[in-house]
This record gives C-alpha cells, structure tokens and sequence, in this order.
C-alpha cells in the first residue's frame, strides 16, 4: 500500500529522475528533514547533542564515505581512522591560519585535501586488490597517524603534541570551542550529514556510481565493456576521501574540540566506521545511518543499563561490551549478511502488499 | 672494523631475531588461509587468550572470578595451588582445541560460501568477543609469564664478539630460544602436512573443498583440526612473546605486526612467512638504525607497511604466494 509506483505517473522528465521516485519515499524525506531542522534544535540539550547526536551524525557522514569505497566500489579499506586524522590536522591548520574565515569553507577544504591524500594512498589499489589492499591501507593508517604525531609543524609546537580548538564561528554563532551553544554544533553538522547524503545518493545513481558498482562486481569484466578501471577507483577514493575528511574535522573540532592523534584516530575508530558499514548494509546509504545510529548507541545504553541500573564496576562493563559488540556482529554476519538495511528492503517489499497480500 | 658496521652488525642479528618472532604470528595465519581461505584476524587475540588462560591455570586462578565478585559479592580469586608448567601446557592446549570445535561450530559452519570479505569481518568480531572474555575470565591487568624460558644476556655470544671486534652484542637468550623453537615448529608442521593422513587431508582441503569432499574427507573435521593447530601456534607465540613483555593487551596487537610479513611473504606460503618475517624484522630494525634519528624515531609502527606496499606494487602476490590468475 506504501511503496506502490502504481498510479504515481510522472509527466516531466525531472519528475521522473527525482532523488526518491516513489511518493511515500519522497514525503518520508521531507518528515525526518523537517523533524531533524524544524523540531530537534529546539529540544536538544548538552547531553543528547554531546552522548548521541554529534557523534550519530558525524559517524555517519564517515560511515557513507565508507561505504561509498567499500559498498559501491569495492575496494576494502582499514585507513579511515588515518584520512579522519587527516581532516582534523588539516582543519586545524586552517583553522589557526585563517581565524576570519567561516568554518563551513575550512571544513569543505579540509575535506579537499583528505580526498587528496585518500589518492594518493589508492594508487597501489591499481595493482592489488582484496585482502591485499586491506592490509595496504593499513599503510595509510599507520603511516598517518606517526606523521602527525612526530612532525611538530602539524600541531604549532604545542608543548603536549595535541591540537585544541579554537574558538570560531560562522555567521556569527559560536560553532567550535567550549561555550558553543549545543544546538549550533548540532545544526552545524546536520547540514554537512544532509548534504553528504544528498551527493552520495545521487552520485551512486548516476553514471559514476555505476561504473563503481562495476568494478566492484567484477573488475575484469568491467573492463572490458568500456569502463576505466583507473578513473572509477580514484574517483571513488576521492568522494570517500571528501566524506571521511569532513567527519575527521568535524569529529576534531565541533565534536572532541581536543585531539590525541594516537587514541581519537587510531586503528580501531578504522574497525569502528568498518563495522557501521557492514552492520548496516554494505551498498546502502541507509544502511551507513542505520550503522552508525547502531553502534552509537549501543555503548550508551550498556553503559545505562551496566553501570547506572545494575551498578557493576565500569571495567568489567567495558569488557562485557567488547563480548556484547563481537558477538553481535558475528551473529548478524550469520542471519543478514547484508545487514540493517536488507531488513529495511524486506519490511518496505512487506510494505508494497500491506495489508492485503493476495 | 669501524664502528657503525659493528652496530649495524648487531642491529641486522636482532632484527634477524624479531623477524623470527613476527614469522611465528604470521604462521597461525598462513594455516588457517591456506586451508579455509578464512583471513582470521583473531590470530593476535588468540595468542593473547592463550598466554592468559597459561597464566591462569599455573597460578590456580578461578575463571570470572573478579565478574563473580562484583556481580554476586564474595572474595574468592584463587584455587590455592599452583599448576606446574608442562601440565599446565597442556590443559591451554586442551582449552585451545575446545575454542577451535567452538569456533566451527558456532561461527565458521554458518558462514561457508560468504564472501571472503564477511568471514574477514567474522573473524574481527571473534577477536571482541574474544578479548571481552579473556578480560572477563582472568583479569586485564599485566601478568608476567614464566615456563622456564631463559632470559637475558647470552654471555658466550658477547664475549666472543668482543674478542673479534672490540665490542660485545646483545642477544637475549629469549630470542635464540624463539629461534629454536620456531625452526621446530616449523619442520614439525611440514612434517605433520606432508607425512600424516590428517596433514595429507588438510592439504587436500586447502587446493579444493569440493574435491576434498567427494573423496570422503570431512571438511568440518579439517576445519576444527586446523584452527586447533593454529590455537597451538598462537599459544606458542603466546608463550614467547608473553614471557618477553609480560602477557597484556597489546600482545593482541602482534597481529598487525605479522600482517605485512603476510603481505610480503604471501598469504598462502609457510616458508614465505618465514622469509617475510625475516625481511621485514631486519629491514624495520635497519632502517630505524640508519634513518630514524633524522624524522624522529618510531619508524618501526609504519616501515613494515610501507615497505609491504612498495613490494606489493610490484609484485602482488607477494614473494612466495601463488600466482594470481584471473578467469571471467
């Protein structure tokens, strides 16, 4: 009954090539944005914007640009903690540079040169491929991580080797620092989140998004039916070097506002966005909001109901949550490989009948 | 002699050293790929597990006791005896064979025919999983290991460099008896692959299930057989490096250290890992030595990598690994 394209005509051909075709879809968009704009900024407080939205939507927008690697293009990467490092360090460089200018450009430029950096670290994925170019990207990710923390020039000289948020606005509103109003940063990084999605889920229809999907089906083949091999790669990298950079400056400087290369960026914030795109869905951007949500909140809520309703020791609460994330993941590989958003995909077929599926 | 070659000497015999020790992680590996074509990143947190549960059962640890204290109240830590060593080895062994028909059974038999990639991720979330219970079991504080293994300075090897060249090297005992003890697992493990009927079996599996299978040979038997042999590997490696830096979380991290002695040795070659582990523990130790001082030290986090992916380039399947042929 929901998700009919019975009776939908479309007339006109930007009708017909519209993000969501299908109306439910479309009106569905248009709630959760004017929920997410129109009704959260009123409500949000301190806690919810710092314990569960910010790193909700920052971890997303990484989580897409994963996803657009991994999902659409098939290219496994283990270097996102590293290319999230390196949009926070280039964040803050401009950030200390160019104190006048809007935070919204400096973000987007720090997005610009990940997308650089992700490159050149991809050019090996010309030659090798699967587990190889797994283990490769921990190149990336090892290699960046010292480089930022052994070259002084990245973080000013400062006597503890992190790097601090200044305070800066945009438009005249606080955005980075201690004093800045929850709402601002949560409006901040929604509009980034809304835009990423938007570009990812246009980019993953179109042309581009197409030869990806080919090449990860299968490369060889892709070849040979007039797809360049070279060009798809590199442009995925870049996109998804353009998505993780921004989630890296803005985890570094709305998020944390104080950054320790080696704990906020290491290799497990790599498994950390890997998992939200398996568990929600690899070739979904659905999926890498579903993930996100999932793995964000799950710490929250073994913390609430471990350390503040049972009153067990912090420690073992931790390592029960290591059992609690391992054993779900292997659980979910085994009944929906495919993750949150299959379940997704099969509730809407349910939906298509409802309620009378004869 | 001048004296930075001296140096360097003694660097390349350490490195040489440490190679050994990454060859004896990368091993766990190379099995389980070669027969399962199962990439199992839980190698490192095995032999953490391993180390842990070793040190639990000598010193008569009661399991979750510290979960059992704080859920339930109560003080109980420790069974009150003391597990000599060889015994104690043995029940890990038997704990190790329990965790590979366990791992089988609940994980690796429903993920048959999924993409390399899911088992990948499987085996991530086996590591979780298994570092949450092996804090729970026995406590995340550092334990030191001790089965008898000798440490220290080897004195015959320091006296007689310096009779030769003016100046002593250091060698840990620890270090050549890993080498030992890797040459011997490694010739036992050829041994056991080419001239037993498990070994001829699981070597069937790793060149094709099918096949494997339509001559009667029960791929779930190899399966538990050679994540045991690789539980076995891992406590080996356990024991070595637990008794070398005290056994703790970062002995999981041994995992990225043996990942690009894979990548160089190839992923499904024994005597690869050897020569990768080889290459890579001299390489790292040669060009922290040469290099380091200039861009601040620390190099070794990232030269095994880097070096990995250089190589890799140029030849992608590594340097013993099987060629890569592609079919559409």
């Amino acid at each position: 009954m929901f998700y009919r394209e019975a009776g939908d005509f479309k007339v006109s051909y930007a009708d017909d090539s519209q993000t969501f075709p299908i109306k439910f879809d479309r009106y569905r968009y248009y709630v959760v944005l004017a929920v997410a704009f129109g009704i959260i900024p009123f409500l949000i407080n301190d806690y919810w914007a710092n314990a569960i939205l910010l790193p909700f939507l920052i971890y997303s927008i990484a989580a897409i640009g994963l996803n657009i690697l991994v999902g659409y293009c098939g290219q496994v990467s283990l270097g996102t903690g590293g290319f999230m490092a390196v949009g926070a360090y280039a964040c803050y460089k401009l950030m200390t540079a160019f104190p006048e200018v809007s935070m919204f450009i400096h973000v987007l430029l720090a997005g610009g040169i990940t997308a650089l950096v992700c490159v050149l670290f991809g050019l090996p994925s010309l030659r090798i491929k699967g587990f190889y170019l797994a283990v490769a990207t921990l190149a990336a990710q090892f290699f960046l991580v010292w480089l930022f923390n052994r070259v002084p020039w990245f973080y000013n000289y400062s006597a503890s080797g992190q790097i601090n948020a200044p305070e800066r606005d945009t438009f005249g509103i606080l955005i980075t620092g201690p004093n800045a109003p929850a709402w601002a940063t949560y409006l901040f990084c929604l509009i980034f989140l809304a835009f990423c999605a938007l570009v990812a889920r246009n980019l993953t229809r179109g042309t581009l998004g197409r030869t990806w999907m080919a090449i990860r089906d299968m490369d060889i083949a892709a070849e040979i039916i007039g797809v360049n091999p070279l060009k798809a790669k590199m442009t995925a990298f870049a996109v998804s070097g353009f998505f993780i950079g921004i989630s890296g400056a803005l985890f570094f400087a709305v998020y944390l506002g104080a950054v320790e290369v080696g704990e906020a960026f290491g290799i497990n914030k790599s498994f950390l966005v890997l998992f939200m795109v398996i568990l929600g869905g690899l070739g979904s951007i659905f999926g890498s909001f579903a993930g996100a949500a999932f793995l964000v909140l799950l710490p929250v809520v073994l913390k609430v109901v471990g350390v503040d309703i049972l009153g067990w020791p912090t420690d073992i609460v931790a390592h029960f949550q290591l059992v609690i994330v391992g054993a779900l993941i292997i659980v979910f590989l085994i009944a929906e490989p495919h993750g949150m958003a299959q379940l997704w995909r099969v509730a809407k077929e349910k939906l298509r009948l409802w309620p009378f599926p004869h | 002699m001048p004296e930075q070659l001296v140096f360097a000497m003694e660097v390349t015999l350490n490195g040489l050293m440490a190679g050994v020790l990454y060859a004896l992680v990368a091993l766990g590996f190379v099995l389980i790929y070669k027969a399962s074509g199962i990439f199992n990143y839980a190698q490192g947190v095995m032999a953490l597990f391993a180390a842990m549960t070793l040190v639990g059962i000598m010193q008569g640890q009661v399991p979750f006791s510290h979960v059992i204290n704080a859920v339930f109240g109560g003080h109980v830590t420790h069974f009150g005896w003391n597990v000599p060593g060889v015994l104690a080895i043995a029940l890990t062994v038997a704990v190790m064979v329990l965790l590979a028909w366990l791992v089988q059974v609940l994980v690796m038999k429903h993920l048959v025919g999924q993409e390399p990639i899911i088992l990948f991720m499987a085996t991530i979330g086996l590591a979780y999983f298994l570092e949450g219970v092996a804090d729970l079991m026995w406590g995340s504080e550092i334990k030191t290991l001790d089965v008898g293994l000798p440490q220290g300075i080897n004195l015959w090897i320091d006296e007689t460099t310096f009779n030769m060249f003016g100046y002593g090297f250091f060698i840990d005992n620890l270090d050549i008896v890993a080498t030992v003890i890797a040459a011997l697992l490694v010739a036992g493990l050829v041994a056991f692959s080419q001239y037993t009927k498990q070994g001829r079996a699981m070597r069937a599996v790793a060149d094709d299930h099918q096949a494997a299978l339509s001559v009667g040979i029960s791929l779930n038997f190899i399966w538990v057989l050679v994540w045991s042999v690789a539980g076995f590997v891992a406590l080996v490696a356990g024991i070595v490096w637990g008794t070398k830096s005290g056994v703790q979380f970062s002995l999981s991290l041994i995992a990225l250290k043996a990942l690009p002695v894979l990548m160089l040795g190839g992923f499904t070659s024994i005597p690869g890992a050897i020569v990768g582990g080889l290459i890579i523990g001299v390489g790292e130790k040669l060009f922290e030595f040469a290099i380091g001082p200039m861009v601040g030290g620390a190099t070794e986090n990232w030269f095994a990598y880097v070096l990995a992916l250089i190589f890799l380039v140029f030849r992608p399947q590594g340097l013993f690994g099987e060629k890569i042929i592609e079919r559409v």
